[in-house]
């Protein structure tokens, strides 16, 4: 009997609802447990990090990682990852495109560890306590993965062979990427592995999308009463959908709420919300700054509307101006 | 040599353009930093790039380099894109595999280091590099061009214009807004420097214009919507209503004598308002075409219904009808002649000059009017309180070369001042002062003419004339108007009393030379006369191809000036029209079908309509005749799903890497 | 980057007006401060908002956006397009820590050579006072964390 593909599972800064999706599954991953053989997955199994590294390099077939790189053992373990895997794939919008840790990218690693150690309301620090990446105390060496100053995309770190995009990706795409692994049918190396069309294109509500569409406000999806039929744009709340790649069978469509573009953009695209953003102001009505700008406040955030996935892998990537904590001084 | 097709073989050529750019830019250290960029195979510097020599290097580079990109590095590719990609064509390749580097205007010639010029020089070659290579092989479109031409505006320009395109065998439609054609000129008396009869010259040309066979000529009529492009104008003309039909009227002229009012009340335009005319009125004895007009703002039948309308039973041919309504007619044409012409100052606009304060001072067209043996006084020149002028004062430059007002010299205010003063002399043998602030005499007989004025007596004094004034200091000033000047030549300040004074008022674009240019889509220079596409090389053409000017719409001219440059506007028009195909730059945008997900974003943002969604297909389509290439859909398309020819985001990504990236 | 330090601006022109302006800036022999890079477009509209972050990214300390005045769009509205989206842009470009003044965008008709030097002029004024943006060397400095253990 022929050896199985080796196949490994990896999170980073994850969710861990990319796991979720590849339990979603379901009897469909009985078949791939016996077609594969998995080397690495921690959520579901017992591996180290040193089985990992005492596989020759290049020995896994396939590794599937999610979650945004963000600290120093994501680092490690997708360099590491990179190294005995032929095929790399970075899973879901995190690995693929920051995803929402990306948001990070809006503040300093000093502001972002004060929120969470010092001024967020459920905590109590009053010895203000922070996590140090090598501590020794009474004899003994404590150590913690270091955070970065930036959140990456996987690509932005080690180069990725395919992406799988998605909050998290759908089964029928993972399904999809695993059938033509085994079968040897991926498409060429660097390919996102969705279709290469914006969701409008398969939205359910596309007909009712008028083509006079003009914008004279927005409304934000929890303070309005939304029509369960009528395109988003058209009801004047912000979609991501025309901006996004599709594939992902319009789930959030489907439960009344507008795509808010986890599967990051078409091919043809260089900064999905720089394209999102260009769409919908075009279509603004008014003609003069003032009267632009009460309609443009109805998008009170636009870096989490147009960026929500998307801000790590955006062409700007990361607030300018924030300072680098360099590694020494943590 | 074999080469793959997709590699790039580029060749860089930087034009020194004598020392136009090389006076500044190191041209030799542009062309040897640009031989060291990724792709670039043969780079070079030359004297004028545009030269036989220049482009022929070019061909040369092509067959014997096997290159397969062209960068020229030279003046503004509004000038010599063509030339340049003529050149690139000629060599074997697709013409739009070219791309042109503005080092002149953009650079040379606005910039003092040398330093930074070439800096900048070799970042925009660079750019351009980087651009070409994703520059792909483009065919232009052809389009037929409809033979039929509209002319916008009937005074002299649109007249010769008309009637040039319509002699070429061209169906023209002239259309005026004023009742009738024939424009300022027609209100001329005599023209300079030749002293001939304006109207004698003019009006032949306007009964041409009307009995043109291949000329519909819509007077009282607006032009108030132009569509389309080169060689396919849509136009739509709207012909107010006249309350005569011009079909009956025959211009007897009966109906006037019958208005219940017996005397004139209004004041008379054509006459620049010195004398009075009906509500029922023909402008001029030689009004073209000869039909009488109702003013609706005065008639009292139009205004209020009750009116004994003595006109309507005047008329034996049953012509007056009051219930016409407007009409709206739509053309198509394949060219443009815009002839709107000009207003001239309102003089009211400097006080100090008296108009409308004091009884004896007038505008020059006022004079014309004045002098003209069927103007208003029949050719009398009288003042108010009916004597005959013993003095007369002539103010040059009034509403010109003036920061306060207009800052252009109007170009025949010097000319037709030294045409009234022979004529004031000549109607009422008065001493005539004309206060001047140069003589400007450019133009054939124009000087002898000058020459002729001072043998015939009349005084030029120069300086710019401070006041008017009726605050007499001597017994010899009272009574009369006192002119106050500085003369520059004898140096100290001196008050001329006279009897009649003469506002040379300068030319001033329409006062709706906004809204008219909006609606033809064409540009203004900053003064808000019509712009021209070159100032020299293309001085009938606009930035709108297929529109082309003539007469002082473009700038102050005089009258031979306004007839050779609608001569030239006809035939630049002929030549559109009389190819009957035109070619369309490939600039224009198309939807990848495959990656369009119909999100129909694009289709109401384009102002041509030139988007449509199939519904069926649930995708979008550019209608490639329609669309004129603006990009807005390009950029605006969340998906990337559209493409602009000439103008790729790949092409503009290249440009802007290649500016700001060295290495 | 390269000492003494000048800004670097990426000015994207339309080519019905801001483009021939600055071809009549140069006719005219008007002299300005040479930091700007022209890009030409045929209409502001062609304007992406994708191009403004890919010159920030690239090193620009500025981009300026030229464009007919309103109601004298070339191609009609473009220019309200360009607009709309550049007082987008803005707030994007706030909430990601570039000031405003670095991203400007000009109505200059054709006959407005002299606007062009004037804009040029200050904008590179304003640019200088804020000081070099040089997001390639920011993104340099923040991969130093990734790039030491390459």
């Amino acid at each position: 009997m022929p050896e199985k593909p080796k196949i490994a599972f990896y999170w980073c800064a994850s969710c861990g609802g990319c796991e979720e999706s590849a339990v979603d599954l379901a009897e469909g991953i009985l078949g791939l447990l016996d077609a594969v053989e998995f080397v690495l997955w921690p959520v579901a199994m017992d591996f180290k990090k040193k089985d990992v590294e005492s596989l020759a390099d290049g020995s896994i077939t396939a590794t599937f990682l999610n979650g945004a790189i963000r600290t120093s053992e994501h680092e490690e373990m997708a360099r590491l990852l990179r190294r005995k895997s032929r095929i790399l794939i970075a899973y879901g919008s995190c690995a693929h495109q920051g995803g929402i840790p990306g948001l990070a990218n809006q503040f300093s690693r000093e502001e972002i560890l004060r929120g969470v150690y010092d001024d967020s309301p459920s905590t109590n620090n009053a010895e203000g306590v922070r996590p140090r990446s090598d501590h020794r105390e009474g004899g003994f060496r404590v150590t913690l993965p270091d955070l970065h100053n930036v959140v990456r995309s996987l690509d932005q770190l080690v180069p990725v062979d395919y992406s799988l995009p998605g909050c998290p990706p759908t089964p029928k795409l993972l399904g999809e990427a695993v059938r033509a692994l085994l079968a040897g049918t991926l498409p060429p190396r660097g390919s996102v592995l969705a279709p290469d069309v914006a969701l409008c294109e398969s939205c359910p509500r596309k007909d009712s999308k008028p083509t006079d569409l003009s914008y004279q406000e927005f409304r934000r999806p929890h303070r309005v009463a939304l029509d369960p039929a009528t395109c988003f744009l058209a009801q004047g709340i912000v979609c991501m959908g025309p901006a996004t790649r599709g594939g992902c069978e319009a789930p959030c469509i489907g439960g009344n709420m507008p795509c808010t573009g986890c599967f990051g953009p078409t091919s043809r695209a260089r900064d999905q919300g720089a394209k999102a953003l260009s769409a919908i102001a075009s279509s603004v009505e008014p003609t003069d700054d003032a009267a632009i700008d009460r309609v443009l406040d109805g998008i009170p955030d636009p870096i989490g509307t147009f960026y929500r996935y998307g801000l790590a892998r955006s062409i700007l990537r990361r607030k300018a101006g924030l300072p680098v904590d360099p590694r020494e001084a943590r | 040599m074999e080469h793959r097709a997709d590699e790039p073989r580029i060749g860089v050529y930087v034009c020194h353009c004598g020392s136009n750019i090389a006076g500044k830019v190191r041209v030799a250290a542009v062309a040897e930093a640009a031989a060291l960029l990724p792709g670039v195979v043969v780079s070079r510097d030359s004297k004028y790039m545009c030269s036989d020599p220049g482009q022929e290097m070019i061909q040369q580079d092509i067959r014997e380099h096997a290159l397969n990109r062209i960068v020229v590095a030279s003046c503004s590719p509004l000038l010599h894109e063509e030339t340049f990609r003529k050149a690139t064509e000629r060599g074997g390749l697709n013409p739009y595999f070219f791309q042109m580097v503005n080092l002149r205007e953009h650079d040379s010639w606005v910039h003092e280091d040398a330093d930074a010029a070439t800096e900048k020089a070799v970042d925009l070659v660079r750019a351009a590099v980087r651009r070409v290579r994703f520059h792909r092989a483009l065919e232009k479109t052809e389009v037929p061009v409809h033979p039929d031409v509209l002319v916008v505006g009937g005074g002299i320009a649109g007249i010769h214009a008309a009637l040039t395109l319509a002699d070429a065998g061209k169906r023209v439609y002239l259309v005026e807004r004023e009742p009738t054609i024939g424009g300022h000129m027609a209100r001329f008396d005599k023209t300079f420097p030749t002293l001939d009869c304006a109207a004698c010259i003019l009006t032949p040309k306007m009964s041409s214009v009307k009995a043109h066979p291949n000329i519909t000529l819509w007077t009282y009529s607006d032009v108030t919507s132009v569509s389309g492009y080169v060689g396919n104008f849509k136009v739509v003309v709207r012909r107010r209503p006249r309350y005569v039909r011009e079909d009956l009227c025959v211009g007897c002229l009966e109906c006037i004598d019958a208005c219940v009012y017996k005397e004139g009340r209004v004041p008379d335009e054509f006459n620049a308002g010195l004398g009075k005319r009906k509500p029922i009125y023909i402008p001029f004895p030689q009004a073209t075409p000869q039909v009488v007009v109702v003013d609706p703002a005065s008639c009292i039948r139009v205004k209020t219904g009750k009116c004994k309308s003595t006109c309507v039973e005047a008329c034996d041919r049953d012509a007056i009808v009051f219930d016409q309504k407007e009409e709206i007619r739509e053309i198509e044409v394949g060219a443009i002649v815009v002839a709107t012409g000009f207003e001239t100052f309102d003089a009211a606009r400097i006080p100090q000059y008296g108009l409308g304060v004091y009884d004896d001072v007038y505008t020059s067209l006022q004079v014309e009017r004045m002098v003209n043996s069927s103007g208003p006084t029949l050719g009398e020149v009288r003042l108010k309180n009916g004597s005959t002028p013993r003095s007369i004062g002539i103010i040059h430059c009034v509403g010109s070369r003036d920061q306060k007002t207009n800052r252009w010299c109007s170009r025949v205010c010097c000319m037709y001042s030294l045409k009234l003063a022979h004529l004031l002399k000549e109607h009422t043998g008065a001493q005539v002062y004309n206060f001047y602030i140069d003589i400007r005499a450019a133009g054939k007989g124009y000087e002898e003419f000058f020459d002729r004025l001072r043998e015939e007596g009349v005084n030029f004094i120069r300086g710019r004339v401070a006041e008017i004034t009726d605050w007499t200091m001597t017994p010899e000033e009272e009574g009369r108007l006192v002119i106050r000047v500085e003369d520059t030549l004898a140096g100290f300040v001196r008050r001329i009393p006279v009897d009649m004074v003469v506002l040379a008022v300068g030319l001033e674009p329409a006062h709706d030379a906004q809204e008219v240019r909006r609606v033809l889509n064409i540009g203004c220079s900053n003064e808000g006369f019509f712009m021209e596409r070159h100032p020299k090389l293309a001085p009938v053409e606009t930035f709108t191809e297929g529109i082309f000017l003539a007469g002082c719409c473009q700038g102050p001219k005089d009258i031979p000036d306004t007839v050779a440059q609608a001569g030239a506007a006809a035939a630049a028009a002929l030549a559109l029209v009389d190819a009957g195909r035109v070619e369309l730059e490939p600039n224009t945008a198309c939807v990848v079908d495959e990656a369009c997900s119909g999100c129909k974003t694009c289709v109401a943002l384009c102002p041509y309509t030139a988007i449509s969604h199939d519904r069926e297909r649930g995708k979008a389509a550019v209608n490639g005749a329609l669309c004129k290439g603006c990009g807005t859909c390009v950029a605006a398309c969340p998906s990337g799903a559209i493409r602009q020819n000439l103008f790729e985001d790949d092409q503009i990504f290249g440009e802007i890497e290649g500016v700001l990236v060295h290495a | 980057m390269p000492e003494p330090w000048e800004p670097r601006i990426v000015a994207f022109f339309c080519n019905w007006c801001t483009y021939t302006a600055a071809d009549l800036a140069g006719v005219s022999r008007m002299k300005y401060a040479p930091n700007t890079r022209v890009v030409r477009v045929m209409c502001s509209g062609r304007m992406d908002p994708q191009f403004v972050y890919d010159a920030f990214a690239r090193g620009a300390d500025g981009v300026l956006i030229g464009g007919c005045h309103p109601g004298d769009c070339h191609y009609i509205e473009g220019n309200y397009k360009a607009l709309r989206r550049f007082r987008m842009i803005r707030r994007v470009l706030r909430e990601m820590g570039i000031e405003e003044a670095r991203c400007r965008l000009e109505w200059i008709s054709a006959a407005e050579g002299e606007k062009v030097r004037r804009v040029v002029n200050e904008m590179v004024e304003e640019v200088r006072r804020l000081g070099p943006l040089d997001l390639p060397g920011r993104a340099a400095e923040w991969d130093e964390e990734v790039s030491a253990h390459a």
